[in-house]
């Protein structure tokens, strides 16, 4: 039976699905033991079936990450944070160091779309809409959140470093990285 | 206010020698007179005394009564272990802060009062209990803290503050102390009212300094601090290393949370102290020695600065002691300033050279480098004491009382639930639960032996024998009743290491915080099975990769609890539930969030309809 | 006149002289014991506790603990390499460590060491994320203190090598920190050509040069071309005997 793998980039850049996309022809190798379930690469947007293993690439900026990252712990057997963001927060992480204020995340609102010397801001309004996802008081890595059973950390991983992951995986065997596919950045 | 700090760092400086060793005293009465010791001061220090600026705020931000920023006329400092907490220290403190009009760390803004808490000073059997400068206050309550407020925010009058003096020394007309001695057990070597002054210095100079080092091998001294290392072999090592110079010092730092019988020590038994250690100076050939007293008892010092100009006058200390040619020895008093590892030996000899008090790198040992470089016996104040006896009534003597492994009488200091805290001297070998029959334990739930660092016990473990074979303790022993929290001890026990680690290694800095992080989750009812496994291996960690007895020992609360009480933790772990983690709280998440927006969460608020779906 | 002792590391059988730590015999006889504290030319310290082994059973730090004839020392043994993970992910999880923005990332120490020991599990220990400052009054330094990892190889090489006291240690506990001579560092006489700002001494990418960012290519930097101890397991005077 094929396995089927779930991907997402919650508070990510997606070089990791591009990365991941770096396996190139093995791509076809892979489809011959799995199937993509929800994920950016098929345009699936919901569970339909249960998955075996998530891939969740982003750490959790907001409120729509963290519901989405439940979703993904929900419905697959196998969490993988892949990247810096999803395992220690990356660089949207670095707005925790930052914010030590008496109004932390209204300081660090206000410099980003009012104050900071570069804005140009025609409303002098913070954005609004009641279709944005409520910003989190801090930012979260994953296993932060929700339980995560690997990491595959990189900035992005290289396309080796994915191959190696989910062959072991899907394989079901422990993956031993060797030495140059190890990288925090 | 230039010129003012200027010749206040001149004068100090020059009362010292400008000697750079004596930095600690100089830094406490630059701190006294200035408020604080701010960048500014650094640099002037830093010139007087030929050193940098660098060195000197590494030396004012490590002890905690030395502060950058300035701090009132009057420090009200609260004691905040966990017997004051059990015996309702924060009522006290909610007190103090409303009548000053200033919080906990805060000074108020017109310079006069500063309020804060500070570790155990030695006062646990008669807890609350707090330092108005260097006066110590008992038995605190909300209605006694309400007045001591008053009257001093009225006439900023400290010598007013002790209505009632204590028993025995600490109504002497130099200690003038509220301090209760509490002896409750006299035992036959060092609470004995039969004891004959300096017949153990006479005997001592009667012998070869190898036949005294002998008498106290045979005797089966054992260090009476924390660590229980074999005196008469310390000596010997001292003796046997090369040098011109050795220095005997005297711990008197007692730290331990839950410890104060070198406080009745010093308070009692000043002269057996001393003549203690004028025994080892001769033993092992020592012209200097330094009494490192923690200055939480800095009321002690000019009693105990009397004893030794009594001592000179009577020819006990200086030249020829006793009249025995060309045996020299003197006593010099260095006051600590606030830092729990000074009482680690090593930290202390680096606190008495006037450097960060850090644990120094053993190998060498410090009978072979110790102060300056010089062979050094660090012992305990207890030990001291013994070492007099045993000159005087022989090894044989101290070898019959205790067990095999632990010769002679151990001094308890109990506090916590029970109705007579305090000091108990009893032989080796005596059983936790006679011991708490002795205190009026009424129902012990809980023992905490030896202190923060020590072991945890609960009732299976009370036949147990206090001994170093057994349970050891340096003197420290709480009691608590049920209704007390074993994992606010705990909690307690590592905030107490965080706050008094020196920092110099990764485990014990870092771990410690982990450890009372994970702790925590555990009391917020958020752990699971998989989090005790986590506190283990990380307490395994520490104890074995820490650099002194502080990491080594830090992580024992956690585990001894784990292992004596495990219904408690049990009671407390939850099975996970679909894989989230349950220290997540995503509601206080958006708590700011919403506030900003105003408005609700379309996900998470139930208004809306929506929980995950 | 150094006597001569013999030990052994792992079983394997190691020359050293009399005055040696355990750590310099090893590294003469090409068995390489992590460390981080420590580097070539500066005085050991044992504060990392990463070169931790077990000696005649018990623990002790390899840079500071005195080789001696006779002793069995452990090193690479599952339960050392779990203590020294336990280590470096506490210096990881301590400060601020973002490798992907880092200029030292590829030379750095901490990260290769996290490398060789194959650290890999998911988020061990909880994330610190302390406020610390960036002091870049300097003209040609910046101090990165997110990145500093409390060596303290830079205060020693000030100390003993520059003869400068630029840096120094302040605070305790977990506020324990490398501080500057000054109130800051424009404030000292801290100079490029310092050994304690040379690139060496820095095992992180606390201490920077202004205008040398990220100078070396993915790929030929120095630990993307081998692992970090590799140079003293290859090293000539290798002798492994079993």
């Amino acid at each position: 039976m094929k396995k089927r793998i779930a991907t997402v980039s919650l508070a990510g850049c997606f070089g990791c699905h591009m990365s991941l996309l770096d396996i190139d022809e093995r791509i076809l190798d892979l489809l011959k033991l799995a199937e993509f379930g929800r994920s950016p690469l098929n345009d699936l947007k919901k569970f339909k079936k249960r998955c075996h293993i998530g891939l969740i690439e982003g750490g959790c900026c907001n409120e729509e990450n963290v519901h989405t990252l439940q979703e993904f712990r929900k419905n697959c057997d196998v969490l993988v944070a892949i990247g810096q963001c999803a395992i220690m927060g990356g660089l949207p992480v670095m707005r925790n160091a930052i914010m030590h204020s008496d109004d932390p995340l209204r300081e660090c609102l206000e410099t980003a779309y009012l104050n900071s010397k570069r804005v140009y801001n025609a409303t002098n309004d913070i954005p609004n809409d009641p279709a944005l996802p409520l910003i989190l008081d801090k930012v979260y890595a994953c296993a932060e959140v929700v339980k995560i059973d690997y990491q595959i950390p990189g900035c992005p991983p290289s396309g080796d470093t994915f191959w190696q992951t989910l062959t072991a995986l899907i394989k079901g065997t422990p993956a031993d990285l060797p030495y140059g596919l190890i990288r925090y950045d | 206010m230039n010129q003012n700090a200027g010749s206040a760092v001149s004068k100090i400086c020059k009362k010292f020698d400008h000697n750079g060793i004596r930095i600690l005293d100089i830094l406490r009465e630059v701190q006294n007179r200035l408020g604080c010791i701010n960048g500014e001061t650094m640099e002037l220090l830093a010139d007087e005394l030929s050193t940098h600026r660098i060195e000197i705020e590494g030396l004012v931000s490590f002890y905690s009564f030395f502060s950058e920023e300035r701090k009132g006329k009057i420090i009200v400092r609260l004691c905040d272990d966990i017997i004051d907490r059990f015996a309702g220290v924060e009522e006290v403190a909610r007190v103090f802060s409303e009548e000053l009009g200033i919080g906990i760390g805060q000074t108020s803004s017109d310079g006069t009062f500063s309020l804060q808490y500070t570790p155990c000073i030695g006062m646990s059997d008669q807890a609350p209990a707090a330092l108005i400068n260097e006066t110590v206050v008992t038995h605190l309550t909300a209605k006694s803290a309400r007045t001591i407020a008053r009257d001093l925010k009225k006439n900023m009058d400290l010598s007013k503050l002790v209505k009632k003096k204590g028993d025995g020394k600490n109504a002497d007309r130099l200690v003038q102390a509220m301090v209760k001695n509490n002896i409750r057990k006299k035992g036959e070597v060092l609470l004995s009212d039969n004891i004959t002054a300096e017949a153990g210095l006479k005997n001592a100079l009667k012998k070869k300094p190898g036949e005294v080092i002998q008498e106290i091998r045979d005797s089966g001294l054992r260090g009476r601090g924390g660590a229980g290392f074999s005196t008469g072999l310390k000596w010997d090592l001292a003796l046997q290393a090369e040098s011109r110079e050795r220095y005997v010092i005297c711990n008197a730092d007692e730290g331990e949370p839950g410890t104060f019988k070198d406080r009745v020590l010093l308070t009692e038994r000043a002269n057996l102290v001393f003549e203690g250690m004028t025994i080892a100076a001769y033993a092992i050939g020592s012209k200097k020695g330094i009494l490192y007293l923690r200055v939480e008892y800095e009321y002690l010092l000019p009693y105990l600065e009397s004893v030794l100009k009594r001592r000179r006058k009577a020819g006990l200390l200086g030249k020829n002691i006793v009249r025995k040619k060309g045996f020299e020895f003197d006593i010099r008093i260095q006051l600590g300033a606030g830092a729990y590892i000074c009482g680690e030996e090593s930290s202390l000899i680096s606190s008495c050279e006037g450097i960060r008090g850090e644990p120094k790198t053993r190998p060498p040992f410090p009978v072979e480098k110790g102060f300056l470089g010089h062979p050094t016996i660090v012992n305990n104040v207890e030990t001291f004491c013994c070492s007099a006896r045993i000159l005087d009534k022989g090894s044989r003597w101290f070898a019959s009382i205790g067990t095999d492994e632990s010769s002679g009488t151990k001094l308890m200091s109990v506090s916590g639930d029970c109705t007579r805290p305090g000091i108990y001297e009893v032989p080796f070998g005596i059983r936790v639960s006679e011991i708490l029959n002795m205190a009026g334990a009424d129902d012990p739930a809980i023992v905490q032996v030896g202190g923060a660092s020590g072991d945890m016990i609960g009732r299976s473990a009370f036949d147990r024998k206090l001994c170093f074979e057994d349970l050891y303790t340096g003197g420290s022993f709480m009691t608590f009743n049920p209704g007390r929290n074993v994992l606010s001890i705990v909690d307690y026990f590592l905030e107490f290491f965080i706050h008094e680690s020196c920092g110099y290694c990764t485990p014990c800095r870092v771990g410690n915080v982990f450890l009372r992080e994970r702790i925590q989750k555990v009391m917020n009812g958020l752990a699971e099975e998989a989090d005790l496994d986590y506190l283990k291996e990380l307490s395994n960690t520490i104890i074995m990769t820490s650099r002194c007895g502080l990491g080594n020992t830090s992580p024992k609360s956690v585990l001894s609890s784990i292992e004596q009480f495990p219904i408690v933790y049990a009671s407390l772990i939850r099975e996970s539930r679909d894989g989230t983690q349950a220290s997540f709280d995503i509601q206080k998440a958006l708590e700011e969030s919403r506030r900003i927006a105003k408005r609700q969460s379309m996900i998470y608020d139930p208004v809306y309809g929506g929980s995950s779906d | 006149m150094s006597k001569s002792i013999v030990f052994k590391i792992d079983g394997m059988t190691v020359k050293g002289k009399a005055g040696q730590t355990i750590m310099d015999a090893a590294d003469e006889g090409g068995i390489y014991i992590p460390r981080l504290c420590d580097v070539e030319g500066l005085e050991p310290q044992g504060s990392c506790r990463v070169c931790t082994v077990k000696v005649n059973g018990r623990p002790a730090a390899a840079c500071t603990q005195p080789a001696a004839d006779g002793i069995e020392v452990e090193n690479d043994t599952l339960e050392i390499l779990n203590w020294r993970r336990d280590i470096i992910r506490m210096l990881f999880h301590e400060g601020n460590h973002l490798c992907p923005i880092c200029e030292a990332s590829g030379r750095c120490e901490l990260q290769a060491m996290g490398y060789r020991l194959g650290i890999l599990q998911p988020a061990k220990y909880p994330y610190l994320q302390p406020v610390r400052p960036i002091d870049a009054s300097h003209p040609d330094i910046i101090l990165d203190t997110n990145r500093c990892i409390r060596c303290g190889r830079c205060i020693r090489a000030s100390k003993y090598i520059d003869g400068k006291n630029i840096f120094g240690y302040v605070g305790r506990g977990i506020n324990k920190q490398v501080g500057v001579n000054g109130k800051n560092l424009a404030d000292t006489n801290a100079h490029l050509d310092d050994k304690a700002i040379a690139l060496e001494t820095c095992p992180v990418g606390c201490i920077i040069r202004k205008g040398l960012g990220f100078f070396a290519p993915i790929g030929q930097r120095q630990f993307d071309k081998a692992s970090i101890g590799s140079d003293i397991e290859n090293s000539k005077s290798r002798q492994k005997k079993k």
